[in-house]
């Protein structure tokens, strides 16, 4: 257990590349309960969120979600959110813990006279049911119809006898259900999956195989990929903001790096020396002059390669460009790949 | 809790010493290997005859998870390094005992310092586990 953002979290229960490779081949389950949760409530959310964030809400259907960041007016990012339109005047935003205290006075800051603002978090808990077998199992204790949710939907359940809101999203590249339930509620929620999942390979899953899945389906993470000196648009995430979208915080500034192209870029590689980057490392030319920086780095449990992301200036960023990663003194050689590093085959 | 093998050496950075005659090899220890995980990289950054110096390192060791730095117990010269290690790091983590990183020749003089025997090491085990 390892403290984070003011939780007691699991870096793993039975081994890190057991856990992964059970969410790849069958389904594990996270304990995510430190997430922030922001109810927002009114004829104007909508309104508001759209305003806040770079992706394009106005475009949502009720029990649909929609990943996306939240820059500030220089157009860097202050989070990466998942917000999830209820109703047309009933919307949540899911930030990320270490972001909460930040994201909460942001949203309040925005939504005075305009909506009402509720931080839900400390009664809310999140448990992510990822894996190819994730909705065969949340079938076996009640939740049969959220086959039939399409991806970034989400709908009211009951699994186990426990209301909850389920949402076909993740974090790992994988298939599968993220469930919010009232925290008292999420040990009941907690014991009836691991029972139905049992016989189909489900295994508890902590903090080291969340991050091994997220890096080799390269999703971004906030703190070491992406934070208020990165733009969206260098970080690989321009498909996230809508410029045509008439106005958002940060528009202008995304604009700007838009129109002028931005000057370095995150890119993903694999080591092919003998190496592993991690989160710091400097990326070289292959003359050795630092030019870059890795973001998050590790072998990749099922892709079988030492992997990473980074930033490297634009002019090195095309796909089979070869460069250093410095590991500590050790200069091991690199190449740009494309990613995704794992995508599933269905 | 974590295997200790009786009649080794132990530091506080979790690493193993057994002396021989001429020698002193060294490991890590189970608990280092349960706190790791899956072992994928072993580096040695000395070869045969290089100079070493108690408490500096010698190489690190990288999992999945992290990476950690390898100390010398003892000043002397490295006499042999375990070159199986460099291809198949993945034999730590079936006998940490046996995957041997390297052995040190001490210095005229030099011993093994601030080491544990194999029930004081345990009692070190007991206590992080608290």
């Amino acid at each position: 257990m390892v403290p984070f953002a003011g939780f007691l979290m699991p870096v793993q229960y039975k081994g890190l590349v057991e856990e992964h490779k059970a969410v790849r081949t069958a389904a594990g389950l996270f304990d995510v309960s430190h997430m922030g949760e922001i109810d927002l409530r009114g004829p104007r959310a909508g309104e508001l969120v759209d305003g806040l964030i770079t992706n394009d809400a106005t475009k949502l259907v009720d029990g649909q979600a929609l990943y996306t960041c939240a820059c500030n007016e220089k157009g860097t990012i202050l989070d990466d959110l998942i917000v999830y339109r209820r109703a047309e005047a009933d919307w949540l935003v899911v930030c990320n813990a270490s972001n909460r205290a930040k994201i909460v006075a942001h949203f309040t800051e925005h939504a005075k006279g305009v909506c009402e603002l509720d931080d839900a978090s400390d009664g809310i808990a999140l448990l992510a049911l990822q894996g190819p077998r994730a909705l065969e199992i949340a079938a076996a204790i009640g939740g049969a119809e959220l086959s039939a949710l399409a991806s970034f939907h989400f709908a009211k359940a009951r699994l186990g006898g426990v209301s909850c809101t389920a949402s076909r999203t993740g974090y790992t590249g994988e298939d599968g259900l993220e469930i919010f339930c009232a925290g008292e509620e999420a040990p009941k929620l907690w014991d009836a999956i691991m029972e139905a999942g049992a016989s189909k390979g489900l295994q508890p899953a902590g903090l080291g195989a969340r991050d091994t899945l997220r890096l080799e389906a390269r999703l971004s993470l906030y703190g070491n990929d992406i934070d208020e000196t990165t733009n969206p648009i260098e970080a690989g995430l321009a498909w996230v903001v809508k410029l045509a979208k008439p106005s958002f915080l940060g528009k202008d500034a995304l604009v700007r790096v838009k129109e002028a192209g931005p000057s370095r870029k995150m890119v993903g590689f694999e080591v092919t020396g003998r190496g592993i980057a991690r989160h710091g490392y400097p990326l070289l030319d292959l003359a050795g002059e630092p030019v870059g920086i890795c973001t998050s780095g590790s072998p990749g449990p099922t892709v079988g390669k030492n992997i990473g992301l980074g930033y490297l200036p634009a002019a090195m960023s095309a796909i089979g460009t070869k460069f250093l990663v410095d590991c500590r003194g050790r200069q091991a050689e690199a190449i740009v790949v494309k990613t995704p590093f794992y995508k599933r085959s269905t | 809790m974590a295997n200790v093998k009786p009649g080794l050496q132990y530091t506080k950075d979790h690493e193993w010493a057994k002396t021989d005659e001429k020698e002193i090899t060294v490991g890590i220890t189970a608990y280092a290997v349960d706190q790791l995980g899956d072992i994928t990289l072993v580096n040695l950054d000395v070869k045969e005859g290089d100079a070493v110096e108690a408490g500096k390192t010698f190489g690190t060791i990288e999992s999945v998870k992290t990476l950690s730095d390898l100390f010398s117990p003892v000043s002397g010269k490295i006499t042999r390094i375990n070159k199986d290690l460099e291809s198949k790091p993945e034999l730590v983590n079936e006998d940490c005992y046996a995957a041997w990183m390297v052995a040190i020749e001490p210095s005229a003089g030099a011993s093994l310092t601030d080491v544990l025997d194999a029930a004081a090491y345990e009692a070190l085990l007991a206590s992080l586990d608290h």
